[in-house]
């Protein structure tokens, strides 16, 4: 076998308080191959990405270890020879490109200026052209003048993403390129990334929360927690049959739209690097651990003939179980939401922008229908329409066939009780000022004018309800983690005693095996109290998981709608078509396997 | 030192909560200093061994032991002017920032929070008033109306206002498009509501950083206009107009213009550092105070 390109031994990096952020990380990728690097939020993969460049967060230093690229040893090196190798070595693709690109130099200069630092021998207007060409962008000279701002995101990541390969380096390390693009986009990228491997034989590192993205474009997969490396092995293995109770944890709980099943997740909370246990960190939420697991850190073991796994357990590991589910279709009860030829939108600077235009749908109660679209579908206006947050155009918003006012304020108080809202952003959802107890029974007595000790009875209630301690009545929001403060939030909205729930993307800023929690619990509030849901999501897979029927939007308008299975299965609009080609999903050796 | 045993004292008694703010001892310090400072203020106009406008000695006379701080430019006792003049200083500072709060903080909130026309015609307002040189806006006042105190304190007032409105209104427009805002106006929470509980304990953390160099600065300001002549004019003592009229005899006794630069000093630190303290406990050191 011949030497691997990058080969990264024992890499130690520790944080500005001395705690270990990445302990004794070793992996290697071959020439021309693609590792998925894939870890939950605080695992370490942005800082095991930044330190294959030789750099690191501020005030964090690399404490031992190798980092080799091709003959290369990253490690050590001074600044000033680090820089001669980055771009033409090892390359970045940062996460946000419109951060990273620099918003006051233009299109064409940015390129130029790369191109004279690393190749000065070409003429740079060629390197323009030729960067321009490969990102399949406009190579005219009204596109070379514009402003990184005035790049679309899927532009800013491809324009990123070429100037990486500009001069043609043996690695290049890809840190979330996809993050916070429409699937369509990220689709167009993933393929980009494939085609620039086939084309140049370079090695990648893809880094990423989204294991259906990696299993999509990596040959291997190397999953972290909590800084260490707990499974390798090669793509399509590590995802039908993972090792690691973690891995199989967290393909459980990703959304297929390919194949509607019940998410499992991962109870609690993946452990920061600061408070990392004694023993496997993943000990606390594993439903295999013994005491051995709390004292001793295991080793990676040999597993396969080239899977590597970090468990003492690894045999017991069950198999990924799929847990299929049966949409609920035909409940022709009556419609207790309705809405009717809704138009609205926003007063920009040129005038009127419509969000949402003849838009005309109904929820029944007890019913879950999916509001899908891309950003910028107006999809979150619908929402803000339907709780009198928006004043929309024209058209009307019916509860229970009745006209509902357009603003909060002018409806009937138990109008506004009947119809709650959970919103995107957990973090700025609930006031960082009150406790989760005042939180919740002030939300009972304004909308269901009860006293402060029915109050507080019923505030324990909904905490049971959404599976949390008691203990967290007195907490502050910023105590909590995210899917913590999403429950609180879900449970402020349930103390109302709510006939529908409109759930505007409420898992887009949680961990996946968190984000499967959060649905598990939604649904099953659902189906407990017969509540209506309109969920609002831009991802397919969310859809199956939860919805009975489907309404999707493409810049404000509806374009198809139907059963959840109808439309995944043989979507009629080619807007859909589109979406749900798109839509990554795990390979069917997974699915295959039922319970 | 003795303010810090009584904090400290306090704090191991049992049973008893330390407000979240005192938890930092650097600010545990500050507080007891502050206590002091305004017990000498406010009750050492009842305990000056002298008058304080009595003339009892020769100019600049050394310390001794009829005068333990000497006397001043005419004769007066030091010690106690230093005991007398801090009261008013500190009353004037104190209700000239509170107007200037509850002004601009209302100006500020209504602005931020109106999303309508309000806005910028209040701002504009504040615009206008900002343009005016802060000590000129007072003189202008006292040159029209006199130069009592009550125009000391609605000017310096009318210096601050235009700056908190500002500020608040900045810190309000920030808070209001957070989700927990968009919750309550979709549960019908009245307008005061949403600015009571949901805008304002989120605003008080900027606030209450800024407050402390705000009361500072108006300690200051009455200290100039004192020296232009306005406000508490001589004979009256006070801390700031006792650096003026004493600087000339600066190398025949010191201590007429230390003592009360000294008390000033003390009192604008402790102020600033309490202060700071107290944003600490609202904003970013959230995680830290709870850890403890």
């Amino acid at each position: 076998m011949t030497e691997p390109l990058l080969k990264v031994t024992d890499l130690r990096v520790l944080a500005p308080t001395g705690g270990a952020i990445i302990e004794d990380l070793s992996l290697s990728v071959r020439h021309g191959e693609i590792l998925g690097l894939v870890g939950e939020s605080g695992s370490g993969k942005t800082t095991v990405a930044l330190a294959l460049l030789g750099l690191t967060r501020r005030g964090a230093r690399i404490a031992g270890g190798s980092v080799r690229v091709d003959r290369d040893e990253l490690i050590g090196r001074s600044e000033k020879e680090l820089r001669r190798l980055r771009g033409r070595v090892v390359s970045y693709v940062p996460q946000e490109p419109g951060v990273a690109l620099n918003p006051a130099i233009r299109v064409g200069s940015l390129i130029r200026e790369l191109a004279q630092l690393h190749r000065p021998d070409l003429d740079p207007d060629v390197t323009v052209r030729a960067v321009l060409d490969r990102a399949q962008l406009p190579s005219d000279d009204d596109f070379t003048r514009r402003f990184p701002h005035q790049l679309s995101g899927g532009q800013q990541q491809r324009l990123a993403i070429a100037m990486a390969v500009v001069c043609e380096p043996k690695l290049i390390v890809l840190d979330e390129p996809t993050t916070g693009l429409d699937v369509v986009t990220q689709r167009r990228i993933l393929d980009e990334v494939k085609r620039l491997r086939d084309e140049l034989d370079t090695s990648m590192v893809y880094v990423s929360h989204d294991l259906a993205v990696v299993a999509a474009i990596a040959d291997r997969i190397a999953v972290m927690y909590a800084g260490r490396l707990v499974e390798e092995g090669p793509s399509h293995a590590t995802i039908t049959e993972p090792h690691h109770p973690y891995t199989q944890g967290l393909v459980s709980s990703i959304p297929d739209h390919a194949v509607p099943r019940r998410l499992a997740g991962i109870p609690g909370v993946a452990v920061g690097v600061g408070d990392r246990p004694a023993g496997c960190a993943f000990a606390p939420r594993c439903m295999l651990k013994t005491p051995a697991c709390e004292v001793e850190t295991p080793a990676l073991e040999r597993v396969g003939p080239a899977s590597l796994v970090r468990c003492l357990r690894w045999r017991e590991t069950p198999a990924v179980a799929v847990q299929l589910r049966i949409p609920q279709e035909g409940r022709d009860g009556q419609a207790l939401l309705g809405i009717e030829e809704l138009r609205a939108g926003y007063r920009g600077r040129s005038g009127l922008v419509l969000a949402a235009e003849s838009v005309s749908f109904s929820v029944a109660s007890a019913e879950c229908v999916a509001l899908v679209g891309e950003s910028g579908s107006g999809k979150t206006t619908i929402a803000r329409c339907i709780v009198g947050l928006h004043r929309p155009d024209s058209g009307r918003v019916l509860l229970d066939r009745a006209p509902l006012p357009a603003v909060a304020k002018d409806r009937s108080p138990d109008s506004r009780r009947r119809v709650q809202i959970v919103f995107q952003n957990p973090y700025e959802s609930l006031n960082p000022r009150h406790r989760v107890e005042d939180a919740l029974s002030w939300a009972a007595r304004r909308l269901r004018g009860i006293g402060r000790n029915e109050a507080r009875r019923d505030v324990e209630l909904m905490l049971e309800h959404v599976r949390l301690p008691r203990s967290i009545a007195a907490r502050y929001p910023t105590e909590l983690s995210g899917g913590e403060r999403q429950r609180v939030a879900i449970a402020r909205a349930l103390v109302a005693h709510p006939d529908l729930l409109v759930c505007d993307e409420v898992t887009s800023a949680l961990d996946v095996s968190v984000q499967a929690a959060v649905l598990d619990l939604l649904c099953g509030l659902q189906r407990d109290l017969g509540l209506a849901m309109l969920f609002i999501t831009h991802d397919l897979g969310l859809v199956a998981s939860v919805a009975d029927r489907v309404v999707v939007l493409e810049r404000g308008v509806i374009c198809e709608s139907g059963t959840v299975r109808k439309v995944l299965a043989s979507p009629a609009h080619e807007y859909t078509q589109n979406l749900v080609k798109a839509a990554p999903h795990l390979p069917a050796g997974s699915a295959a396997r039922s319970p | 030192m003795q303010a810090v045993a009584v904090t400290e004292a306090i704090r191991h008694r049992k049973g008893f909560r330390l407000p979240r703010f005192l938890r930092r001892k650097s600010v545990r310090v500050a507080f007891g200093v502050l206590v002091v400072m305004l017990l000498v203020a406010f009750a050492g106009p009842f305990v000056t061994p002298r008058s304080p406008t009595a003339l009892v000695g020769p100019p600049f006379a050394d310390p001794s032991g009829a005068f333990p701080l000497g006397t001043d430019y005419i004769g007066e006792d030091v010690l106690s002017r230093c005991l007398a003049g801090g009261s008013l200083l500190v009353l004037y500072a104190a209700l000239a920032t509170a107007i200037a709060y509850i002004i601009g903080g209302a100006v500020g909130l209504l602005a931020g929070y109106s999303r309508s026309v309000i806005d910028p015609i209040l701002m504009r307002i504040v615009d206008l008033l900002l343009a005016f040189p802060a000590i000129f806006l007072v003189l202008i006042l006292a040159a029209r109306y006199g130069s009592g105190a009550d125009i000391v304190i609605i000017g310096i007032a009318f210096i601050h206002i235009p700056l908190i409105a500002r500020i608040i209104r900045t810190a309000t427009l920030e808070t209001s498009v957070r989700g927990y805002v968009e919750a309550a106006l979709a549960r019908g929470d009245s307008t005061v509501a949403i600015l009571y509980r949901e805008i304002l304990p989120n605003i008080a953390g900027p606030l209450s950083a800024d407050a402390g160099p705000r009361l500072t600065t108006s300690i200051l300001l009455i200290a100039a206009l004192n020296f232009l002549g306005v406000g508490l004019a001589p004979p009256a003592p006070s801390w700031a107009g006792m650096i003026n009229e004493n600087i000339g005899g600066i190398a025949l006794n010191p201590w007429a213009v230390v003592a009360p630069a000294v008390l000033i000093a003390v009192l604008t630190v402790s102020i600033n550092v309490v202060a700071d303290g107290i944003a600490r406990s609202f904003g970013h050191s959230t995680e830290e105070v709870i850890r403890r």
